[in-house]
């Protein structure tokens, strides 16, 4: 019907051209403030040249960011891992089953999803302090397991509910026992729902800043944002040095977005289904 | 809530009038679902989530500051510490205008991309792309960005001035009467991208068929909008609205990075407030009742959000 390209959809086409550009100018901004010398003048949009490199070689070792992004990517990696597992098994008999405790354990833990993190923060901060976890990537991972573990399990449970239970019969029928059946039959038929799982886990927890400032804050170990925390406030206003460590941080997201781009966005899309 | 698209349909997923129950299609094949699947999950959210929760509410009318053993119960004290505290009433305010504010912009900025690059355009691929980037971007690195675009020489006064209308330069954050607003303006320039794919998502799911025979039945533009396409997003601005007014309560990723909370006390949120209460003033009895006023915010108002969304869809 407005399958046509008028020169209304034009004026359409140019606006969002000019408004994307817009969109972009802190992106931009973020990485030539960054490729300027220490001293230069002018905003985030002048350009000085010859652009330099020095700002990286030195926020690279004055903020130790390769530590707090090998931190990053374990945590990252290590938490998607456990939630793919614990929340895939977990959802299930969740699924499948329709008793009473089926439901009530459903219903206990979707229910986490409207609880604030903060209610639980002081009296877990104790637990782990008292287990010696504080400053251990184990204390974020841990967290961060537990507070994804509702929305997982709901995406997952849901999927599984339209999952037609024909391949479940024949691995059955073929003498395969219930745990078999799930890790080589069930699991890898959620393909698309893990998909969605580990796009949202994993942006949110590796650009994720509050949890590791709690659990690593004023220890030796770091995270790239908390990293970035203490290096922004220690340079002040040095902002071509300080651009430098915010480029270096977000590098590895922004690559793999690009690379990635459709199934993210999808990602994004399909994990609200529901 | 369904949003009507699907992406994430299983294979061999059939129609739900030809199904049966779940029960009854167990007992028919002898499927088992075992039982202690649900242990690992439920022990790690138990001790994560349910336990701590549990013993924050009931921490918040005791004296327990997190390192004597022993404590005591002060009944509401803390909460009357809390209401009669300025910062805190501020923090509350703050963060309800926040949510409000960046909730509504959001949503309309969303909605507006999406309509935009749903159809015809040409370089609709490479303008999602873009929209959706900021998205992915680290909150505290995008906050950092923003105070320095909006510093009193940043980007924003240098293209005000080079406009001719250097008299609407300003210390954008320094202002305690535009800091919140700034904070918004980043918050919508982020995650408008994200809006705007669940809106498409609602949008490509609207048959071509429908809306032709609206025009056909002399529907314009805009009431074809209106009374065609905005009734069958209605799941997407509930998931859209939920999760903005959420995010949005619990905001302190943005705020760190572009205010600190300040000037004063103009860009305070509950989580900054529970955050600085407990971290730097070590007054833990504070910071937990003040968390348990934010768990009751977020209860009522997600409380209201479904009501209505009842009534509208019944």
């Amino acid at each position: 019907m407005d399958a046509r390209y008028t020169w209304r959809t034009l004026v359409r086409e140019a606006t969002l051209v000019l408004l994307a550009l817009l969109f972009l100018v802190p992106l931009a901004g973020l990485l030539n403030v960054s490729l300027k010398p220490q001293d230069s003048r002018g905003g985030a949009l002048a350009f000085a040249w010859p652009p330099t490199l020095g700002n990286y070689a030195r926020a690279w070792n004055e903020a130790s960011l390769g530590a707090a992004l090998a931190n990053s990517f374990v945590i990252t990696v290590v938490s998607v891992a456990l939630i793919i597992a614990l929340a895939a098994a977990a959802a299930y008999p969740l699924a499948r089953v329709t008793r009473g405790w089926s439901r009530a354990t459903f219903s206990l833990l979707v229910g986490g999803l409207l609880v604030p993190g903060q209610l639980a923060l002081l009296p877990l901060y104790a637990t782990m302090r008292d287990l010696g976890l504080l400053g251990t990537l184990w204390a974020v991972v841990l967290v961060n397991v537990g507070q994804q573990i509702p929305f997982s399990v709901f995406l997952y449970t849901m999927f599984l509910r339209e999952l037609p239970l024909d391949y479940e019969e024949a691995a059955l029928l073929d003498g395969c026992g219930p745990v078999r059946s799930f890790v080589t039959v069930v699991f890898p038929l959620l393909r698309p729902v893990t998909g969605t799982v580990v796009i949202l886990n994993a942006v949110g927890i590796w650009n994720e800043f509050f949890t590791p400032l709690l659990y690593l804050g004023g220890s030796d170990t770091t995270t790239a944002p908390v990293a970035i925390y203490g290096f922004v406030s220690q340079y002040v206003s040095q902002w071509p040095l300080i651009f430098a460590g915010l480029v270096i941080s977000v590098i590895p997201i922004l690559v793999l977005y690009f690379a990635l781009q459709k199934h993210i966005i999808k990602g994004f899309a399909g994990g609200l289904k529901g | 809530m369904a949003v009507p698209h699907a992406t994430t349909t299983p294979p061999g997923a059939r129609a739900p009038a030809a199904r049966t129950s779940p029960t009854a299609r167990g007992q028919r094949a002898g499927v088992r679902a075992p039982w202690w699947f649900v242990v690992p999950a439920v022990a790690v959210y138990v001790f994560i989530v349910v336990v701590p929760s549990v013993n924050g509410a009931v921490f918040s009318f005791t004296d327990w500051n997190g390192l004597r053993p022993g404590w005591s119960f002060v009944g509401l004290g803390n909460y009357a510490d809390v209401l009669a505290d300025r910062a805190a009433r501020d923090a509350l305010v703050n963060t309800l205008l926040l949510a409000a504010t960046a909730t509504v912009a959001q949503n309309v900025a969303g909605l507006l991309l999406a309509l935009g690059v749903n159809r015809v355009v040409r370089s609709r691929y490479v303008l999602r792309v873009v929209f959706f980037a900021p998205v992915v971007l680290t909150p505290l690195v995008a906050g950092y960005v923003w105070s320095f675009l909006l510093s009193p020489d940043g980007a924003l006064n240098e293209a005000l001035r080079a406009a001719g209308l250097g008299a609407l330069a300003h210390d954008w954050l320094g202002d305690p009467g535009t800091a919140l607003y700034a904070v918004v303006a980043e918050i919508v320039w982020q995650f408008a991208g994200y809006s705007m794919v669940i809106y498409l998502a609602g949008l490509q799911a609207i048959p071509a068929e429908v809306l032709e025979a609206a025009t056909i039945d002399g529907a314009g533009a805009w009431s074809r909008f209106r009374h065609v396409v905005l009734p069958l997003l209605n799941g997407a601005v509930v998931i859209n609205v939920m999760l903005c007014l959420i995010g949005g309560l619990k905001q302190f990723d943005q705020v760190m990075a572009m205010t600190g909370g300040g000037p004063g006390t103009a860009t305070e949120t509950i989580s900054t407030a529970i955050y600085k209460s407990a971290f730097s003033l070590g007054d833990y009895p504070f910071s937990i009742a003040l968390a348990v006023v934010m768990t009751a915010v977020i209860a009522v108002l997600a409380g209201v959000q479904f009501r209505l969304t009842q009534r509208r869809s019944s």
